[in-house]
C-alpha cells in the first residue's frame, strides 16, 4: 500500500516536471502543429501519450493524477508480461536451500560439540521451543542490556554448555537461528506465532 | 502511626484465627484457610502455602493425617564427572536435601535417568552418589539408563528392572516402561548411535514407550508379572505405582507417552487407592483419570518446557524457568501417604517455593486444596 503510493508521488512529480521531454519523436513526426505531450515514468520505459494535451501545456492538479493513474495501470500492464517470471527450478531451488539450512541449524542445534560437557541446545528446547525468537530483540532482564537472539544463543553455549561464544557471522549461528525461527513458525500453536512467515516471499 | 496500628490489627486477627481453629468442621476450615491465606497476601508476610499449621488441624479428619513419607530423586542425567560436573553438583544437592529431611523419609525412590547415555562409568557415578543416601533406596530405570546395552549394566549395579514390594500396608510397583520396538537391527545402529536416538526427545522418527511390548517379549512377559503381581493384592490395598514415562498419553511427539496406558490403567482401575508417581518429564505435571492419581517427578538436571499441547487440565503450571538460574525448575521432593491410602505430593523446587498437590486437589475435580498459583515472574 505504502509503495504504491510513494510509486504514484514520484509519477506525479514526473507529470509536473517533465513536461520538456521529447521522447515522443515518433509521434509527433506525423504532425508538428499538434504536437502531443508524452509522459515518461521515472522507469525510462513507460510512457503515455496525451491527445488532449499540447506539448508545452501545464495540466491541472486534477488532470496530473488522471495522468499518473494512467501511468501506473500501463506500468503496471507491461510488468505482468516483462518482469521476472519466478519458473519451478526458481521455486525449487529456494525450498532446496531453505531446507538446507535449516537442517544445517537443526544439526547443530542438537550437537553438543558447540559446549564442552555434553548439554546441546535441544536438551532444554526441545524442537526448539521456549526460544521465543519473535520476541528479540528485547531487553533481557538477566543482562541488564538489549539482547538479540544470536546474543542468548551464546549465552546458551558460554554458560549452560559451558563452550566458546561464535562470531556473530559465524554460518553456524547463522543456520541455528534459521532453524530456530522457522521451528517456531512451524509449530507454535499461538496465533501470534504465525506473523513469522519463513521461506516465504 | 498507621502502620504499627495495622501491624496491631493483624496480630490480633492473626490471634483469633489461631483461637478459633480447632473448634472448626470442615466447610467452616476451609472458609478460614483461604481468608487466612488472603490475609497473609494482602499483608505481603508470607506466601499461603507456607501456613502449615493449617494442615495440622484438617490432618484430625477422616484418616488423612500422614501415615509416613517416602523422597524421591529423579532424572538425574550424569555424564563422566571430568565432562560435567554441573550434574554431579545438582546431584549431591538433591542427596543432601533428602538426608537433610526431619523426620526422615521411609525410603527414596530414584525415578530412572541415572545416566545421560547408559554408559557403565555414568551409571556407577549415579550409583557412588545414591550411596550417600541415609535411607533406603528404590531404583527406577528410564530410557537413558537403558538403551546402550538394552539394561545389561543397570541390572549388574541395581538389580531387576521390576519388581514389587510392600510398605507399612501399601503396595508398592516398580516398573521399566521405556521398552519400544526394535528401531536399531534393521537400520543397523551401533549401540551409541540407539542410545543417542533413544535420548533426543524431540526426535521426529522416535517410538513410543511401553509397559507390555516393546522388542523381543521382555514387555509381554512383565505386563504377566504385572496382572500376576496385583491378582494377589486386595482390592482395599492402597497401590503406589512408579514408571518412568507418565502412564497416560501427555505428548506423543516428545514421549511424554505411554502407547498402552490404558491396558496398564485397566488392571489399577479395581483397586481403590492407586497413586501413580513417574519421571521423565523434567516438570511439575499432574492428572486424575478415573481412580488413579497421576503426579510427575522434578528433575536434579534441568526442566523440561511444558509441551505445546496435551498439558493435562489439573495441572498448574510452573512459570518459565529462569535460564540462568541453574537450579530454577529443577529439584527433587516428597510423597505423604495419608492413613486414608492417599498420597500428595510436594514438589520441592530449589530456586522457588515448594508446591503441594494433594490427592484431594485432583479428586474434586481441581475444586479443593487448589496449590497456589505461581508467583514468581516468567522469563
Amino acid at each position: 500500500m505504502k509503495k504504491t503510493f510513494i510509486l504514484l508521488a514520484v509519477f506525479l512529480v514526473s507529470a509536473f516536471f517533465n513536461t520538456t521531454n521529447d521522447l515522443s519523436a515518433i509521434e509527433s513526426e506525423g504532425d508538428k502543429k499538434t504536437e502531443k505531450k508524452v509522459i515518461t515514468a521515472c522507469d525510462g520505459e513507460t510512457q503515455v501519450v496525451l491527445n488532449d494535451v499540447a506539448k508545452d501545456e501545464v495540466m491541472s492538479r486534477e488532470k496530473a493524477q488522471e495522468v499518473a493513474a494512467m501511468l501506473m495501470a500501463t506500468y503496471q500492464q507491461q510488468k505482468k508480461y516483462q518482469s521476472t517470471k519466478f519458473t519451478r527450478r526458481d521455486s525449487l531451488i529456494w525450498d532446496r536451500e531453505l531446507k538446507a539450512m535449516i537442517e544445517e541449524g537443526y544439526k547443530w542445534f542438537h550437537d553438543p560439540s558447540l559446549g564442552t560437557n555434553g548439554i546441546s541446545c535441544d536438551m532444554c528446547h526441545p524442537d526448539a521451543v521456549d526460544t521465543h525468537p519473535e520476541t528479540y530483540p528485547k531487553f533481557q532482564i538477566q543482562l541488564k542490556r538489549i539482547a538479540l537472539l544470536r546474543d542468548m544463543i551464546n549465552w546458551c553455549i558460554e554458560n549452560p554448555m559451558e563452550g566458546k561464544p561464535l562470531k556473530e557471522d559465524d554460518p553456524r549461528m547463522k543456520a541455528m537461528e534459521a532453524y530456530i525461527i522457522w521451528a517456531r513458525a512451524k509449530q507454535d500453536p499461538r496465533p501470534e506465532g504465525k506473523i513469522l512467515n519463513p521461506g516465504k516471499r | 502511626m498507621p502502620s504499627e496500628k495495622k501491624e496491631e490489627q493483624y496480630l490480633k486477627e492473626r490471634e483469633e484465627f489461631f483461637k478459633m481453629l480447632p473448634k472448626l468442621n470442615r466447610r467452616q476450615f476451609l472458609k478460614v484457610a483461604m481468608a487466612s491465606a488472603a490475609v497473609a497476601l494482602a499483608k505481603n508476610q508470607f506466601p499461603p502455602h507456607s501456613f502449615q499449621l493449617v494442615e495440622a488441624v484438617e490432618a484430625k479428619q477422616g484418616g488423612t493425617e500422614v501415615k509416613f513419607r517416602f523422597a524421591y530423586i529423579s532424572d538425574t542425567h550424569l555424564y563422566e564427572r571430568k565432562l560435567n560436573e554441573r550434574f554431579v553438583r545438582a546431584a549431591l544437592k538433591a542427596v543432601q536435601d533428602v538426608n537433610a529431611l526431619d523426620p526422615q523419609p521411609d525410603f527414596v525412590l530414584f525415578g530412572g535417568d541415572l545416566a545421560q547415555l547408559g554408559q557403565a562409568e555414568e551409571l556407577k557415578l549415579g550409583k557412588e552418589i545414591l550411596s550417600e543416601l541415609k535411607p533406603k533406596v528404590y531404583m527406577m530405570v528410564g530410557e537413558h539408563d537403558w538403551y546402550l546395552d538394552l539394561g545389561e549394566k543397570w541390572i549388574e549395579l541395581f538389580g531387576k528392572p521390576y519388581y514389587s514390594f510392600d510398605h507399612k500396608g501399601v503396595h508398592f510397583i516398580v516398573l521399566n516402561s521405556v521398552l519400544v520396538d526394535d528401531y536399531w537391527t534393521e537400520a543397523k545402529m551401533s549401540p551409541m548411535d540407539r542410545m543417542k536416538f533413544m535420548a533426543q526427545l524431540d526426535n521426529p522418527n522416535g517410538r513410543p514407550f511401553t509397559v507390555g511390548r516393546g522388542y523381543g517379549d521382555v514387555g509381554k512377559k512383565q505386563f504377566e508379572w504385572l496382572k500376576q503381581d496385583l491378582a494377589k493384592v486386595s482390592r482395599d490395598t492402597p497401590i503406589v505405582v512408579f514408571s518412568h514415562s507418565p502412564l497416560y498419553k501427555y505428548y506423543k511427539p516428545w514421549n511424554f507417552w505411554t502407547d498402552d496406558a490404558e491396558e496398564v490403567q485397566a488392571l489399577l482401575r479395581p483397586f481403590r487407592n492407586v497413586t501413580v508417581i513417574h519421571g521423565h518429564t523434567h516438570q511439575p505435571v499432574f492428572h486424575r483419570i478415573g481412580n488413579i492419581n497421576f503426579y510427575g517427578m522434578l528433575s536434579t538436571a534441568w526442566p523440561w518446557p511444558y509441551a505445546p499441547t496435551g498439558l493435562p487440565k489439573l495441572t498448574i503450571k510452573m512459570n518459565r524457568a529462569d535460564p540462568f538460574d541453574q537450579f530454577d525448575g529443577t529439584g527433587d521432593g516428597t510423597v505423604e501417604v495419608l492413613a486414608n491410602g492417599k498420597a500428595n505430593k510436594i514438589y520441592n523446587l530449589w530456586s522457588r517455593e515448594p508446591m503441594k498437590v494433594t490427592a484431594r486437589y485432583l479428586e474434586s475435580g481441581g475444586r479443593e486444596e487448589v496449590p497456589p498459583l505461581p508467583i514468581d515472574p516468567s522469563f
